[in-house]
């Protein structure tokens, strides 16, 4: 019962190598998810930056600030709607096709997560407006003060 | 009065707390082996007064006792009764005393029944618990009490989070708490193991059902909320990766893993350190978890009550718990490693790459929800999501799922391939077949072609180990092992198909328009006002037909406005079929284009083929894991009983 009759390993050398096993495939999950993570966390721009350095079409990035006041229309068909996002130095229009948060509104903040297209427009799949008193976009926190002031006074 | 007596039971479950620990430590050393007695009934006391400190605030909440500041934050005397009781827990300050009323309640637990560890280990694990405790404890007492009295008393509460205004979400907290707290005890054992350094089957089988436990209120748990976000948030999605769901499935990884280990462990001697090691990461998550959610460094849609200075406290109990095991860990591991060899193809052997593979999973799971603190300290903003984590995972999961469906047809210590694979002709066939199949359907993308295909297989592969079993005979952890590996088969077949066939159809409709959504016909009957205890909405009847010919049935999606706080929610509507969900949400009115004169409203349809098997599929799981936790117990009842009974017999015969 003890041992395994035929086994030619001799426990310390399975132990041994099952660890050896374990940490290799450990360490490349790490190394791999390292890796990954370099390539395609999506990262936060806002307006100015986007300007001076557009990310490249279609890559996942998320974009805050503010909807310009008097941007925003919707299309005909009802769903579709296009705005502008500023941070006071630079504008980038979105298009955005959905039902919208309910505080989202003209000159409030707002973080859209999308990708560039071709054409300079940002096109959005999600748009995180300032959900209740207690939650904002993690990167509103870092908005300047006053955009940050004017967040919270405006959408209150 | 109520809150001050629930402020003094928190304090004197406290000092029971240290007490414990005290006389639990000192009752391992010859000297004051005579305080060891006082232990076992020391930790129920401590149980009872945590939970009557809890009763109290169930209480304030219930009668809506404005003068209590944490009620007047978090509640609202137009709320229903069953909301009132929720918000006990709906918030930071009552969630961390249900933390700690589990937490005693459970070691209470243990020192009432377990008999089966030797007594050392027991004071040692037990104090442990008590050393968990005190560090909650503390942490209420001094940073966040929930008793807190508010002068002057407001007039009337601020509310609760309509969000968390659901049958489900109310009781999904204390259901993943249980989870949690279940892993401390598995804690405290594996802490207990390496003071005495008694790790064996004995321990193995001791710690199995609290591990077990643990895992069926995980689960459940993770279940729940993942379908709470699918129809509460209106965004149709099951899973977001979102920090907070991270929080519990990291626990969950860990802990499944333990269980398997501890199987081992049980069965066969073998994988000690392994164990013991997996119980302290195990709990660590849970740590890591409450964390991650109350701190507050990571925002998300869950988060709730932030505050840094708290986020400090909780790292520090996670420097002071983890770090500790840590050291002990390394202090006592070499010293307990010896156990059974196994040949690599053997059902250890599988165990062994189900281990590695879901602390693989576990790493990459941590290391992306991390990423984004270290990238920030970096001065970089970054948010990881699904891009990564789907593939990430996936690249784990897959070779263990195919593992799988061949370990539980392994025998222990050695066997040959050769002897199982004449059984596993047929799941891989399904797998192949299935993988044609989803093939010739198209426009399937890799990882739910990849999903489909292993579910069937793995749905057949699963059953197999009833193959020549008198159904009836079949021990309950048997079945366990065979309901909760079918529950995996019939998750992932309903994940694949809902990432495979979804169909969505966003429109802005008036009313009497008629929308196609995959097979179904929606027409838009009416919108109108309506109004519930705290809230007032626009409610949409849709007239729904499945196919040509179908019955007509009616769907009542809501866009609903709370007044306290002021916030609005979707309510999305569900029709479930055989063959899969129709889900809508109801936007806005679109607003008017070119003269329009009737208004159209705006609609999200899914037609999303299978997907209730997601949840159905976890709760097989659940399932299989209350088989095996009852097969258990059961077992050793008998056992208890039989060894009465023959001391009974043996005290007549005057022997």
């Amino acid at each position: 019962m003890a041992t395994v009759a035929k086994s030619p390993i001799k426990a310390k050398h399975q132990r041994l190598v099952l660890l050896i096993v374990a940490l290799v495939v450990l360490i490349g999950a790490a190394l791999l998810a390292a890796w990954a993570l370099r390539n395609q966390a999506s990262y936060f721009y806002v307006p100015s930056e986007i300007v001076a350095r557009p990310p490249e079409p279609g890559r996942a990035v998320r974009l805050g600030g503010m909807v310009e006041k008097g941007s925003l229309k919707t299309a005909a068909d009802g769903v579709t709607i296009n705005f502008a996002v500023q941070d006071g130095k630079a504008r980038v229009p979105v298009t955005f096709k959905g039902i919208v948060p309910s505080l989202f509104v003209e000159g409030s903040g707002v973080v859209a997560e999308g990708k560039m297209g071709t054409d300079g427009t940002f096109v959005a799949d999600n748009l995180l407006a300032k959900h209740d008193e207690n939650y904002v976009p993690h990167e509103m926190q870092d908005m300047s003060r006053e955009q940050a002031q004017k967040v919270m006074q405006e959408t209150k | 009065m109520i809150a001050e007596l629930g402020l003094a039971a928190l304090w004197l479950a406290a000092a029971l707390a240290a007490l414990q620990l005290v006389s639990g430590a000192l009752g391992l050393t010859e000297r004051g082996a005579v305080l060891g007695g006082a232990v076992r009934p020391v930790a129920v006391v401590q149980g009872g007064l945590a939970l009557l400190a809890f009763a109290c605030l169930i209480y304030v909440f219930s009668v809506t006792d404005l003068s209590v500041k944490l009620v007047a934050l978090n509640s609202h005397s137009m709320k229903p009764l069953v909301f009132k009781i929720a918000g006990a827990w709906g918030n930071h300050e009552g969630s961390m005393l249900l933390w700690v009323t589990v937490m005693g309640l459970g070691g209470a637990f243990v020192a009432l029944v377990e008999k089966r560890l030797p007594e050392r280990t027991m004071l040692a694990t037990l104090a442990g618990q008590a050393f968990v405790s005190l560090g909650f404890y503390a942490f209420l007492l001094l940073a966040s009490n929930p008793f807190e009295r508010l002068s002057p008393v407001p007039m009337e509460g601020n509310g609760l989070n309509p969000l968390l205004q659901d049958l489900g979400l109310a009781f999904h907290p204390p259901t993943l708490y249980l989870g949690y707290v279940g892993l401390s005890i598995a804690f405290s054992f594996a802490i207990g193991a390496l003071v005495t350094r008694e790790v064996g089957p004995a321990f193995a089988k001791a710690m199995r059902p609290w591990v077990l436990g643990a895992w069926i209120f995980l689960t459940v748990g993770i279940t729940a909320g993942s379908y709470w976000a699918y129809y509460e948030l209106g965004w149709g999605g099951w899973w977001f990766w979102d920090p907070v769901e991270n929080a519990s499935l990291m626990p969950w990884l860990a802990a499944t893993a333990l269980l398997h280990s501890c199987g081992v462990l049980a069965a066969r001697n073998a994988l000690r350190a392994w164990t013991i090691m997996l119980g302290v990461v195990a709990f660590s998550m849970s740590m890591i978890g409450t964390f991650l959610v109350r701190s507050g460094i990571l925002t998300s849609v869950h988060a709730f009550a932030v505050d840094p200075q708290r986020g400090t406290f909780i790292l520090a109990l996670l420097a002071i718990y983890i770090g500790g095991a840590l050291v002990l860990f390394g202090l006592r591991a070499a010293t307990v490693t010896e156990g059974e060899r196994f040949a690599f193809v053997s059902r250890e052997g599988a165990l062994v790459v189900n281990n590695v593979m879901l602390s693989a999973i576990l790493g990459i799971v941590l290391f992306g929800t991390l990423y984004p603190l270290f990238a920030e300290a970096m001065g970089a903003k970054v948010s990881v999501g699904p891009p990564y984590f789907n593939p990430m995972s996936a690249l784990f999961a897959v070779p263990m799922l195919v593992v799988l469906m061949v370990g539980p047809l392994l025998r222990w210590r050695r066997d040959k391939f050769g002897r199982v694979g004449r059984g596993l002709v047929i799941p891989a066939m399904l797998v192949v077949a299935g993988g044609i199949g989803v093939l010739v359907l198209g426009g399937v993308a890799l990882l739910p072609w990849i999903g489909l295909a292993l579910s069937v297989g793995l749905g057949w592969a699963s059953l197999l180990p009833l193959k020549g079993r008198n159904l009836r005979r079949t021990p309950l952890p048997i079945w366990g092992m065979v309901v909760a590996h079918f529950g995996i088969a019939v998750a992932l077949f309903g994940m694949s198909s809902e990432s495979a066939f979804s169909v969505e159809k966003l429109v802005a409709v008036r009313m009497g328009e008629v929308t196609q959504v995959g097979p179904w016909g929606v027409k838009l009957g009416t919108v109108e006002p309506v109004a519930g205890p705290n809230w007032t909405a626009m409610e949409a009847r849709l007239l729904v037909r499945y196919g040509i010919d179908g019955k007509v049935t009616r769907m009542l999606p809501q866009s609903r406005s709370f007044w306290t706080p002021p916030q609005q929610t979707s309510e999305s509507a569900l029709l479930t079929r055989w063959n899969g969900q129709l889900y809508a949400v109801l936007g806005g009115e679109a607003p008017k284009v070119d003269g329009e004169k009737q208004s159209r409203w705006q609609l999200r349809l899914w037609w999303k083929p299978f997907a209730p098997l997601i949840w159905i599929g976890g709760l097989l799981i659940a399932l299989g894991g209350l088989l095996a936790l009852l097969g258990r117990v059961a077992a050793d009842v008998r056992r208890i009983v039989a060894k009465d009974k023959i001391a009974y017999r043996r005290e007549k015969q005057g022997r």
